[in-house]
Parts: C-alpha cells; structure tokens; sequence
C-alpha cells in the first residue's frame, strides 16, 4: 500500500470517528452548560462524513488498486495526487472551523474564510479526477 | 478494468466534478454572498454525489472485481440494464424542478434509479460466491 493511501485512510478513519462525535454534538439536547456552537454543526457532521470519510477512503484505495498508468509513472501524477490531499484536507479543516462559527455570529473574516475553504476543496476533488481519469481505461 | 467499468467509473468522476462544483459555488455564497438562486443546486449537489458518484462508483468496482465465471462476469446486460436506468434515473430527478412538478418526471427518474439498483443487484447476485463455484 503507497504512503499517500495509508495518509488517504488513516486520515479518513480520523474524520469519521469526528463525524460520529459531531453528530452525537448536535443530536444533544439543548443545554445551557453546552457550547452554542453544537447547535450549528450538522453541515459539519454531513461534510465530516462524506468529504472527510466516504470521498478520502475511496481516492486512497483507488490511488492504490486503480488500473497504472504507465511504466514510469503507474500511479499518475503523484504531486498532484499529494496537492489532492493537502487541498481537500486544508479546505475541509478551514469549513469545520468555519462553517459553524459564520453561522453563530456571521463576521466577514468567517465568510472569506468560508469561501477559501469552498475553492480548497474544490481543487483537491478536481485534482483527484484529473490524476484518476487517465488510469481509468480498459486491459 | 473491462469496458463497462470504464464507462461507471469515468462517469461517477463527471458526476464527482459536477457535485463538487455545485457544492463549491453554494458553499462560497453561504460565506460571500453572490446570488441566492443559488440554492437551488442543493438537491442536484446531493443527487450528484450520492447516487452519480458514490452509487455509480461501488457498481463500476464491483463489475470489475467481484469473482467471475471462469472468465465470464455473468449476466453483462443486466449490468449495462443498471448503467442505463441510473443515468437516466439521475437525470430526470435532477431536472425534475426545471420539467414541471405535475408531469412526474422526479417520480419517474426515482422508479428508474429502484430498477437500476435491482438489475445490478440480479446481476451481482449469483457472482457473490465461494472461490471456484
């Protein structure tokens, strides 16, 4: 198994134990000895366990077990592969921070931050499907 | 990778682009406002990504590596049946709030996507079996 795809699932075994925690977070019961922000939490919770989970697991088996490439290169480009991860994960850690604080006491500082967050991870998806689709070919 | 594979597999990654496309442009209006009609892409965005990607991704993988018949896969139509009636099934439920809410095309296309998942389900059945069966 290559390096990026251990980082690719350990990583995602991480996001889907915060999933879980940030569903538990949201399903409580209001509270006044709760923090306000677990109220705001379940675009978190959905995005922790599909972008931070689901999508990360799948690229990091499918950098693994896909068809080569080439001789020289059978994973693709492995730069972009890694430019997939550092993105995918900046932008997914920025919304998790972001995304609940905008919602409590919207502030521009939180909306830009947002925004980068969106363009973030944007670019690591489209980083994963330009490196994946030339490996996805018939043998 | 056989043929029909290629077909899913590449085609979950236009749907992959697609939904986070969608995703990124509403995801920056919730922090920058640009324009609310913007909303409007949430169903598509979770169609998309779910069913387009996630769905049509597990059946292009499992056509490809789930035990074989010597070296047949099985029933081939039933699983090119399946590519069919999800793209087509995606389709109608996407536009669904473009045709019409009376015309039933959302309907459809999720009648469509239960068939897909059936046709694929009768063609994978009988090759989840014990090595050399």
């Amino acid at each position: 198994m290559p390096p990026l795809t251990r980082l690719f699932i350990k990583t995602a075994l991480a996001y889907l134990a915060l999933a879980l925690l940030a569903g538990l977070a949201r399903s409580l019961p209001p509270s006044e000895a709760l923090p306000v922000f677990f109220a705001y939490l379940t675009p978190v919770y959905f995005h922790l366990f599909m972008a931070g989970w689901v999508l990360q697991l799948i690229i990091g088996v499918g950098y693994w077990m896909f068809p080569k490439h080439t001789r020289e290169q059978p994973r693709g480009n492995e730069a972009l592969a890694w430019a997939a991860y550092g993105l995918l994960n900046a932008g997914l850690a920025l919304r998790v921070v972001a995304e609940p604080l905008h919602a409590m006491q919207p502030h521009p500082a939180w909306g830009w931050a947002l925004a980068l967050s969106a363009v973030l991870q944007w670019l690591g998806g489209m980083a994963f499907v330009a490196n994946a689709w030339p490996r996805i070919k018939e043998h | 990778m056989p043929g029909l594979s290629v077909w899913y597999v590449r085609t979950a990654l236009v749907y992959l682009a697609l939904g986070l496309t969608f995703g990124m442009l509403m995801l920056w209006h919730k922090g920058m406002p640009i324009h609310p009609a913007l909303w409007a892409l949430l169903p598509a965005h979770i169609e998309f990504l779910l069913l387009g990607w996630t769905l049509q991704l597990a059946f292009g993988v499992a056509f490809w590596i789930l035990p074989r018949f010597r070296t047949k896969r099985g029933n081939v139509r039933l699983a090119w049946l399946a590519y069919a009636l999800l793209n087509a099934g995606i389709w109608l439920v996407t536009l669904d709030p473009w045709l019409g809410r009376l015309t039933g095309w959302g309907w459809t296309g999720r009648v469509l996507e239960a068939l897909a998942v059936i046709a694929f389900a009768l063609h994978a059945w009988p090759r989840i079996k014990p090595p050399g069966a």
